[in-house]
Order: structure tokens, then C-alpha cells, then sequence
């Protein structure tokens, strides 16, 4: 593992972003490592993008990740993945949620959603894509989507299966406990086999 | 050790500095400080103030009557409070007060990004600037001591990165300091211009003994590094610094006004070429350049915006003295790469929102429409644009008012859209004058029962208050009648004919008039998707509903589509189809 671990969470208002990287946060203060992480609000309660950094090793100064140095990208929705790449080094690992939420000026016909996503992901970076929406909802609840990608991305990250269950009781509110580590091990799970 | 956010951080280190009452006003981002002491820490006395200005007062009072406290805005609040911070400057303190400025460099939240360090500079009072949460906690305990000792309210900046950003936190015990006597001194508190000027004095030497203090205190300190590059550098920046330059020599300021100019000559004399890394203006580095000490600043980096670790090393590399030293430890570093061309995703009204009623019959009746801050500034984006105007909280009123006085014949197009909490923030004084100076306005107050953007805070309308009690909630149609408003009509509005209704009568009438659209915020309640029905086969594809802007509507293929994870069946798509294809099938709308 290298000094400092970046991971950039990226999607849209609304689909879990802050949690998934509170418990990334979690799972690093657990292990015992420095953790910075930084969110950005926008100025809509929900719809627009949103982006939160994370970023861990023995001793982080910066919240935020440069350009072409992160690590992972945790990509929520196909678009949001795309406009975030340029955050990715070279050898890279995008973990795509298949989603697509299209934004108003698409809505409104006035600009096209770009087309083969997966494809051109695929060209420069390494890719696991998986339904995570579908995968929650057989888990029992849809909104879950978000900890079935943290249980894929736990796969590719160097801390034990027992301490990101810890981190998820800390973060996740107790009465969802139980379908959140359903949606986590079903993530994991998918990682396993890719 | 604690995974804490700097607005967690300053509300867990009011605690500790046993801080007794603490009042903000909300706004990004600053919001989460009080929402953290209202929620986690009971023994603290926490209040939502009506507007930034009231909060300052209500600390200055709980400070004169001996209890440490705490108020917290963002840097346009400062705007508010800044008539009595500056005579507080004057007066001082009893126990200790802390004002929190969270600024906004990017402009995540905002519609400026004013460096709000010159305030204190402005006020003569002392400035710490916390880099990380840590420090942000630290620095809240550290603000109350030189608060008392100094006698002064002190500024505690923070910016966005800072308060939104999480880092380590190790927690300590509570201080519970005795509340203090409060005494009467009328030359101290009364500020006639006799006492001001001696008071005045005061505040001049203050400045120098502060001065003294900041060059001594361990939060200012000097990072030996390589001599041939120093770097003066405060808040969030001395951690981009340190990413980057982890081998250059770094002049930490904590404490950054009264700037310790003592300090930056050591410092200087220490190193070859000297350079400040500070986000938004050159505030330290004119002071340094003023003192006579060469050194490089914005000539290199950019004025507006947030810095980053990438951003600093491109612009420092411009440097060839920097340079020459820096390729010793790391080439420098490629441009950065620019962003695809791809859809944009702006911020959206949510779907059953209840100002896309009110909007959607206010570009429907092509009115000039001035407009205000909170959600409802989304009403000026495409595909409503139905706002013409955002300058700052409360303005929309007066500049209404001042339309139709310079343009008489604009009054019967012209309205104010205020929203409700900002309507109690600083809407009230412009209703006031509209009546008093015989306007004929029209203004509408968006009321949807709460402080929606800033995240579901509750105001005097909302009848609760921060901690969740219930309390007198404040009438808007009462209150409008009471400063001398005689025509009041209260609509919904998703009921897009009686709104329309309202507000053309309005505009004919030659009197002031207030209109409440009055329907909670949809986030409120947070309604299970409740999609409605849809007759693609009736659609003639005129996308007309896809005018009100909804994220839930679309027209794939032509024909229109409700999207069902979205759509909690406000209706007003039904209510614009011309041809029934929403909505109508059964009836069965709202």
C-alpha cells in the first residue's frame, strides 16, 4: 500500500454519498491510520453533484485529492464517473454503480448523456461495474445501493472484513444495521467473483 | 481519537472552553457548529437567531453577564453583524466571546467569496485560523483565553474546506469556568463619542500587546525546512503547503492578526526567498510587503477560488528561484488535465417541490421578479428562470420597492420573492418601508415552513424552536397587517390557479400586497414516491410540463414519462397538460 491511500466518492445529492465515505473514514480510524476526508454541499438539498474525498495513510495533510492521484474512484452514477476520471492515476480502479440519473439539461433534450461509459471507463482503468440498485433492492430496500458498493470496495482495500462491520454499526443507524450488512457482504461477494 | 468534521470540532471545543450560551444564524458553512451544540451538548443555552446581527447581540449580552460565549455565521453574515462587532471591538468583553466566520472560498454556497480576515483587521480584533478539525476544537478553547485576557471579542475563521472536511480529533474534559459578576461601567459598555474616543485608545494598544502575543504563542510557529525557500501560510493552506513542499521551510500562522511581525523578520532573515500561500486575498502578504520584507504572493497564485496541494505547485514552480529548489525534491508537477465536455448537472428544485408552482406562474405572467437566497434562488435557473435577481438576504424587497419608485410604470410587472425564514431575517424592515413610503408592491413570501437549503432549520415562523421545543410561531399574514399591510392573500402553491390568481390581483392593485405561498418543504416529510398517472397516448409531445423544470419528467421517444422512484404526485405537471395526457386518467391527482 502506498503512503496515502486516496479515494474519491462521487454521484449524485441523495444516494448516500457522505455515508459511504463516513464509513470509509470509520474503517481507517479503526486501523489506526491518519484520515482526512472533505464533502462538498451544493446548493440544492439534492439532484446535483456531489463529491467526497478520502484519504488515509500514516500521516495525511491534505483533505483534498489532486488531479491524476487517486487511487479509487467509487463512481454512484455512469455520468458523475465520467466527470471525475481526470481524478484517477494510472492504473487506477473505478467502481461503477451502473445507475443512470439523467441531469435536467438532459431531461430537457438540450444535451445528449454520453453513450458506452462502461467502455470508455474500461479503455484506461481498471473496472468493476455492478447493479447495485438491483443488488440492494434484493437485499430488501433499494436505498441500500450505496453499502453494496462500499462492500465492493472493501474487497480492493487492505482492512479486514470484522473491522468494516464495526465501522457500519458506528456510521449506520442501528434499525438499518441489519440490511446494510446484508447489502455490504452481497458487494463483497461480487467483487470476489470479478 | 474522533473522525470529527471542523464545524463538529468547534461545537465539541465550545464545550470543552465551557462556553454557556452559543447563537448563530444558519448558512453554509457554518450551519452544522450550532446544530452539533443544540443536539449533543445540553448544558450549553442554544439558540437560532432571527439574523446574524440579532445572534452577536445575544452573545454580547450573555458575555457582559459573565457567561463565555459563542455565536457562528458565514462570511456574508459577518455583513449583518458587522455594525455592533465594530463598536464591540470598542467595548470589549466581561467573560469571553467567540465569533465564528466560516468563509467560502469556490463559492460552494454563496454569492461572494469575501476574504472575511479583514474584518478583523477592520474591527482590530484578534484572528485564529484552525487548518484542520483538531486545531478548529483547539483554537475555540485558546480564543476564549485571549478573549478575557485581552479583553476582546476574538474571530475564529474558518472556510469551507475546514468546516466540511474531517480529521482527527482527540477530545479532553470540559473547563466549567464560574459565571461572572456582571458590572455597570458606563464608560466601558456606553459608547456616546466620549467614552468611544478613550475607548479607542484602548483598542489601539491592544492591538500591540496582541501583536506581542502572537509572536510568542505556540500556534504561530516556524517549520525548519530547506533555508532557500520559506513559506508564510495559514488555515487550510499550510496543509496544501505541506502536501507539496513537505522539505520547504514553513512560517505556521495560527494566530494571524495582530500579524507577529517580530516573527516574520526571524523567520525571513532565515530563509533566501520568502513566499505566502494564503487562499482568496493577499491579506498577510500585503502586511509583510508593508513591513519592507521582499516577498511573492498573488503574483504567483490565483485570487479567487480554493487553493489545492496541485494548484500551489503549479503556481509556486512559476517561481525560478522556487523552481531551481523544488526540482531538487520533485519535478514539477503536469498540468492539469481539462474537464470533458459533458451535460452539466445543476442543482434542481426537488421533485413536489413548492416553489415550482410559485415560479412556474411567475414566468408564466413574464413578470420582473427580484428575487432573493434559499432554494427558491433555483427559480432563476432554465428551465423556469422565472427570478431576475440574488444580491443578498432580504434584498428583493427594497429593490422592488426602489424599481417601481424610478420606473412607476414597472410597478404593476414587478414583484419580491422572499422566502420565509429570510423574510424574519432582514424581508420585515423592506414590508415596513414599502407601507411607510407608499409603494405598490407586490411580495410574495415562498413559505415552506422551514429553512430548507441550509438544511431543515427552524425559524420563528416554524413554532419550534433549535432544540426541538414548541414555541410561538410567527404569522406572516398577521404580521403583514400589523406593519400596516391591508390586502394579505395566503394561496398553496402547487394550486397553480388560485397562485395565479392571487398575484394578478395583486399586481392591480395600487397598495402594497403580500401573497404567502404557503406549503411545507417536501423534504419535510419526505413523501413515498407516488407516481401520476400518465396517457402517453394522449401526449402530443408540446413539453409543456417539462417547463416547470421537474427531475421526475422526461420525454423519451417523444411521449411523455413520470419516473416513479421520483415523483410524489404534486400534480402541477397534470395541471399544465393541455391534452389530459397526466394525470386525468382517474382522476386520482395531488
Amino acid at each position: 500500500m502506498a503512503e496515502v491511500t486516496s479515494i474519491l466518492i462521487a454521484g449524485v445529492g441523495g444516494q448516500g454519498i457522505i455515508l459511504a465515505g463516513k464509513v470509509i473514514g470509520q474503517v481507517a480510524v479503526l486501523a489506526g491510520l491518519d484520515v482526512k476526508t472533505s464533502e462538498i454541499h451544493g446548493m440544492a438539498q439534492r439532484g446535483g453533484s456531489v463529491i467526497t474525498h478520502v484519504r488515509f495513510g500514516p500521516r495525511v495533510y491534505s483533505p483534498v485529492i489532486d488531479p491524476g492521484t487517486a487511487d479509487l474512484l467509487l463512481a454512484f452514477e455512469k455520468l458523475e464517473a465520467l466527470r471525475n476520471l481526470g481524478f484517477l492515476k494510472s492504473g487506477g480502479t473505478v467502481i461503477l454503480n451502473n445507475q443512470v440519473i439523467e441531469p435536467l439539461p438532459v431531461l430537457l433534450g438540450k444535451q445528449k448523456y454520453p453513450e458506452a461509459v462502461e467502455a470508455q471507463i474500461a479503455a484506461r482503468f481498471n473496472l468493476i461495474c455492478l447493479d447495485a440498485l438491483a443488488e440492494a433492492a434484493a437485499c430488501g430496500n433499494p436505498r441500500a445501493a450505496n453499502v453494496v458498493l462500499l462492500g465492493a470496495l472493501a474487497h480492493r482495500l487492505p482492512f479486514s472484513y470484522p473491522v468494516w462491520e464495526e465501522a457500519l454499526a458506528a456510521v449506520v443507524p442501528a434499525r438499518y444495521l441489519d440490511i446494510n450488512r446484508r447489502a455490504f457482504a452481497r458487494g463483497f461477494a461480487i467483487a470476489e467473483k470479478l | 481519537m474522533k473522525l470529527l468534521s471542523g464545524n463538529e470540532a468547534l461545537a465539541r471545543g465550545a464545550y470543552e472552553a465551557g462556553v454557556r450560551v452559543a447563537v448563530a444564524y444558519p448558512g453554509t458553512p457554518s450551519t452544522e457548529i450550532l446544530e452539533n451544540i443544540a443536539r449533543h451538548y445540553p448544558d450549553i443555552y442554544a439558540e437560532w437567531a432571527p439574523n446574524e446581527k440579532v445572534a452577536l447581540e445575544v452573545a454580547i449580552g450573555a458575555s457582559l453577564g459573565g457567561a463565555r460565549a459563542l455565536v457562528a455565521m458565514k462570511h456574508v453574515g459577518v455583513n449583518v453583524a458587522a455594525d455592533p462587532l465594530l463598536t464591540l471591538a470598542y467595548t470589549g468583553v466581561n467573560a469571553g466571546l467567540v465569533l465564528v466566520s466560516a468563509d467560502d472560498p469556490g463559492m460552494h454556497s454563496s454569492q461572494n467569496e469575501q476574504d472575511n480576515r479583514f474584518y478583523a483587521r477592520f474591527a482590530q480584533i484578534p484572528l485564529l485560523e484552525p487548518a484542520d478539525s483538531q486545531e478548529a476544537k483547539d483554537f475555540v478553547r485558546l480564543a476564549f483565553e485571549i478573549s478575557e485576557t485581552f479583553d476582546t471579542p476574538v474571530m475564529l475563521r474558518t472556510t469551507t474546506r475546514v468546516a466540511h472536511s474531517k480529521s482527527m480529533v482527540r477530545k479532553e474534559d470540559p473547563l466549567i469556568p464560574p459565571l461572572k459578576p456582571y458590572q455597570k461601567d458606563f464608560v466601558k459598555y456606553v459608547m456616546v463619542p466620549a467614552n468611544a474616543r478613550l475607548r479607542h485608545a484602548t483598542v489601539e494598544e491592544r492591538r500591540e500587546k496582541l501583536r506581542e502575543f502572537a509572536a510568542n504563542t505556540p500556534i504561530n510557529r516556524i517549520e525548519p525546512g530547506d533555508p532557500r525557500v520559506g513559506i508564510i501560510t495559514s488555515g487550510v493552506a499550510y496543509c496544501y503547503v505541506k502536501e507539496a513542499f513537505p522539505w520547504a521551510s514553513v512560517l505556521k500562522l495560527g494566530l494571524s492578526y495582530p500579524l507577529p511581525l517580530t516573527l516574520v523578520r526571524t523567520f525571513a532573515a532565515r530563509v533566501k526567498n520568502l513566499y505566502v500561500v494564503e487562499e482568496l486575498e493577499p491579506f498577510l502578504e500585503e502586511q509583510v510587503a508593508a513591513a519592507g520584507i521582499p516577498v511573492r504572493g498573488k503574483a504567483l497564485l490565483p485570487r479567487t477560488g480554493e487553493l489545492s496541494p496541485a494548484l500551489v505547485a503549479q503556481a509556486l514552480y512559476q517561481d525560478a528561484a522556487f523552481a531551481t529548489v523544488a526540482r531538487e525534491y520533485a519535478p514539477p508537477p503536469a498540468p492539469t488535465p481539462e474537464p470533458p465536455a459533458l451535460p452539466l448537472r445543476p442543482p434542481v428544485l426537488c421533485p413536489g417541490c413548492p416553489h415550482r408552482g410559485l415560479f412556474y406562474v411567475l414566468k408564466s405572467l413574464k413578470l420582473n421578479v427580484m428575487g432573493d437566497i434559499g432554494c427558491y434562488t433555483l427559480g432563476s435557473l432554465p428551465p423556469l428562470a422565472a427570478m431576475d435577481t440574488c444580491i443578498c438576504m432580504g434584498a428583493g424587497i427594497g429593490m422592488a420597492h426602489g424599481m417601481s419608485k424610478a420606473r412607476p410604470d414597472s410597478a404593476a410587472r414587478t414583484v419580491a420573492v422572499i422566502g420565509d425564514s429570510t423574510f424574519v431575517h432582514s424581508g420585515i424592515t423592506g414590508l415596513i418601508d414599502i407601507v411607510y413610503n407608499q409603494g405598490v408592491g407586490t411580495v410574495i413570501i415562498a413559505d415552506n415552513r422551514t429553512t430548507a437549503m441550509t438544511g431543515h432549520q427552524d425559524h420563528p415562523g416554524t413554532g419550534q424552536t433549535a432544540r426541538g421545543e414548541p414555541t410561538k410561531a410567527l404569522d406572516f399574514a398577521k404580521l403583514a397587517r400589523a406593519v400596516g399591510v391591508t390586502r394579505v392573500k395566503v394561496v398553496d402553491p402547487l394550486d397553480l390557479a388560485a397562485t395565479k390568481k392571487a398575484i394578478q390581483r395583486a399586481l392591480k392593485a395600487r397598495a402594497p400586497v403580500v401573497v404567502v405561498a404557503s406549503r411545507p418543504c417536501v423534504l419535510l416529510s419526505r413523501p413515498a414516491p407516488a407516481p401520476v398517472p400518465v396517457r402517453p397516448d394522449a401526449c402530443r409531445g408540446c413539453k409543456r410540463c417539462l417547463q416547470l423544470g421537474c427531475p421526475a419528467l422526461s420525454l423519451p421517444a417523444g411521449r411523455v414519462a413520470v419516473n416513479p422512484h421520483l415523483c410524489i404526485g404534486c400534480s402541477l405537471c397534470a395541471q399544465v397538460c393541455p391534452y389530459g395526457a397526466i394525470g386525468k386518467g382517474d382522476g386520482q391527482v395531488g
